[in-house]
């Protein structure tokens, strides 16, 4: 099955939103029913397309949220000078349609045979494909070792925060609130720097396979900085989003 | 054909006082977009020079001698090609007239290279008769490098593409080579009132 | 706006080329770097889609989508896949 989601024709086909439910004030979460999906792989992404009466066009792409094998969801930000974004979490409802097509990718996704010990990085939004990638893992039964380092400004907006609070066993997640923490918070209050990283990561002899996920800025600061601290480049895998967005 | 999606329109700023300043497919903006085909190149002012002319037997200019020009404020309107307007925008630099008056003038078209690689070209009557500027002011300020600063060409009548950011040289041509964009199809000169956005249009 | 990879552009690859691309790698006509596409350099903002080698930002492939018709120049790489 996901050898088919990687070859043949690429086609736009209609989707429609069964729910679309909030994560954060500024995160929605918007399942769809995709009538011919082929399945995905857990870190893949989809490209959406919004047609307006005049006929303008806007599309984007999202990563998708869900599991392998569990409805389409993807998981979307609202952008304060964003044109897709607001119309996203702020205007869709169930019933309505958008165009998609996927799913798309295949550098960045894991699979329970590529291994681990896991070494997962999030930078705000960038926590999407990454919880993918655990809802698969669990879903199979894999019991590789994970380590989850996420970034975000504020408690408020972490995203899956129920979930990640209560992760699979072998799963250990790590917070960085790096604008505002709460009182008595015990978690990390900074943004992710080398000595973050190197309390967090597994040891390089230990063969660990990273995924790097988020804004530019931080994809870029901390792949160099595992680098350094000796991660193999090959092992390193990045999916930047570009922008600002939630660090 | 590709459903409507119910609700969904662009960001648009139309009103009836900007009739007549928009150019057919052009929506307006209050933003300013920053398209880049590169990384912002970030070149020190000692190290900058601004030169006109064909190789060999270009006029050059350090920083301190282009602060030195006649500059103007000017405030135009302009027409990115991927169709958005931004209309009254502020900027400070020093006419093209003046410095081809400076360099003289060699040749009927001209390439404008910039630092990282990017070149666009023009007819050098389309940077003369106070229609061209390499500004250094953006709304008061410096310009920004994401927008192009140090310096820029500045041609609003034609589409943004031509405004050459980061802006080196103006070589003269005897033909109307093509340039970055102009080169993978864009049109060669990038009218935005008679939509001439690619090749052939 | 910033750079991404080629991660963003998976979907404008995959119809182009006719199958999935970011795990082909590109081979830098310039400096010789060989990297998955997944990793090379995305300027998406521009009047067309610049991919440039992540170690000297030399551009490997140029995309142009001009009333529907997409074309790429490839010209910047010396080899893909």
């Amino acid at each position: 099955m996901a050898g088919t989601a990687l070859r043949g024709r690429l086609t736009w086909q209609v989707a429609t939103v069964l729910a679309v439910s909030v994560e954060t004030p500024s995160v929605r979460t918007i399942m769809l029913d995709v009538p011919d999906w082929p399945g995905h792989q857990a870190g893949q992404h989809v490209d959406i397309r919004l047609t307006d009466e005049d006929g303008y066009v806007a599309e984007r792409s999202y990563s998708i949220a869900s599991a392998p094998g569990e409805p389409v969801a993807l998981t979307v930000e609202r952008l304060d000078d964003g044109e897709v974004s607001p119309y996203l979490t702020d205007e869709l409802r169930a019933g309505d349609e958008l165009e998609l097509r996927g799913p798309i990718g295949g550098y960045f996704v894991w699979e329970p045979a590529d291994g681990g010990p896991l070494l997962l990085l999030a930078g705000g939004s960038g926590i999407v494909p990454l919880r993918s990638i655990l809802r698969h893992r669990e879903r199979t039964g894999s019991t590789v070792p994970v380590r989850l380092l996420y970034s975000s400004r504020a408690l408020d907006d972490v995203i899956y925060r129920a979930e990640l609070d209560k992760p699979a066993a072998g799963v250990e997640v790590f917070h960085t609130l790096t604008r505002h923490q709460p009182p008595g918070w015990s978690g990390y209050a900074r943004r992710v720097d080398a000595a973050l990283l190197a309390d967090v990561m597994w040891p390089t002899s230990t063969m660990p396979l990273a995924y790097i996920c988020g804004p530019t800025s931080f994809v870029e600061a901390v792949s160099q900085a595992l680098v350094q601290s000796g991660y193999p480049p090959q092992r390193v895998k990045t999916e930047r989003f570009g922008g600002t967005g939630g660090t | 054909m590709s459903p409507v999606s119910r609700g969904f329109h662009r960001r648009r700023q139309d009103s009836a006082e900007n009739a007549g300043r928009v150019p057919p497919g052009q929506y307006v903006t209050k933003d300013f977009p920053v398209l880049s085909a590169g990384p912002t190149p970030h070149t020190p002012l000692d190290g900058w020079s601004f030169a006109v002319g064909r190789r060999g037997r270009q006029k050059s200019w350090t920083w301190a001698e282009f602060r030195d020009l006649p500059s103007e404020d000017v405030t135009v309107d302009i027409h990115c090609v991927t169709k958005w307007t931004k209309l009254d925008t502020a900027w400070r630099g020093v006419s093209v007239d003046t410095l081809l008056d400076l360099a003289g003038h060699d040749g009927p078209f001209a390439m404008a290279h910039c630092d990282g690689g990017y070149t666009t070209n023009l007819p050098v009557e389309d940077l003369t008769g106070g229609k061209a500027w390499v500004a250094y002011a953006y709304d008061g300020q410096p310009l920004a490098p994401e927008h192009g600063g140090p310096a820029r060409l500045l041609v609003p009548h034609l589409y943004f593409w031509k405004s050459a950011k980061w802006v080196r040289s103006l070589e003269f041509m005897d033909t109307d080579d093509p340039g970055f964009w102009e080169n993978y199809g864009y049109h060669i000169y990038g009218d935005p009132w008679r939509e001439q956005r690619y090749a052939g249009d | 706006m910033d750079a991404v990879d080629g991660n963003a552009i998976g979907g404008l690859l995959h119809e182009v080329f006719g199958t999935e691309m970011t795990t082909t790698v590109g081979v830098c006509g310039s400096c010789g770097t060989a990297r998955q596409v997944g990793e090379l350099v995305v300027y998406a903002h521009a009047p067309g889609t610049v991919v440039r080698c992540p170690s000297c930002d030399n551009v490997l492939m140029v995309f142009v989508t001009i009333h529907d018709r997409t074309c790429v120049d490839l010209m910047g790489l010396a080899a893909l896949g």
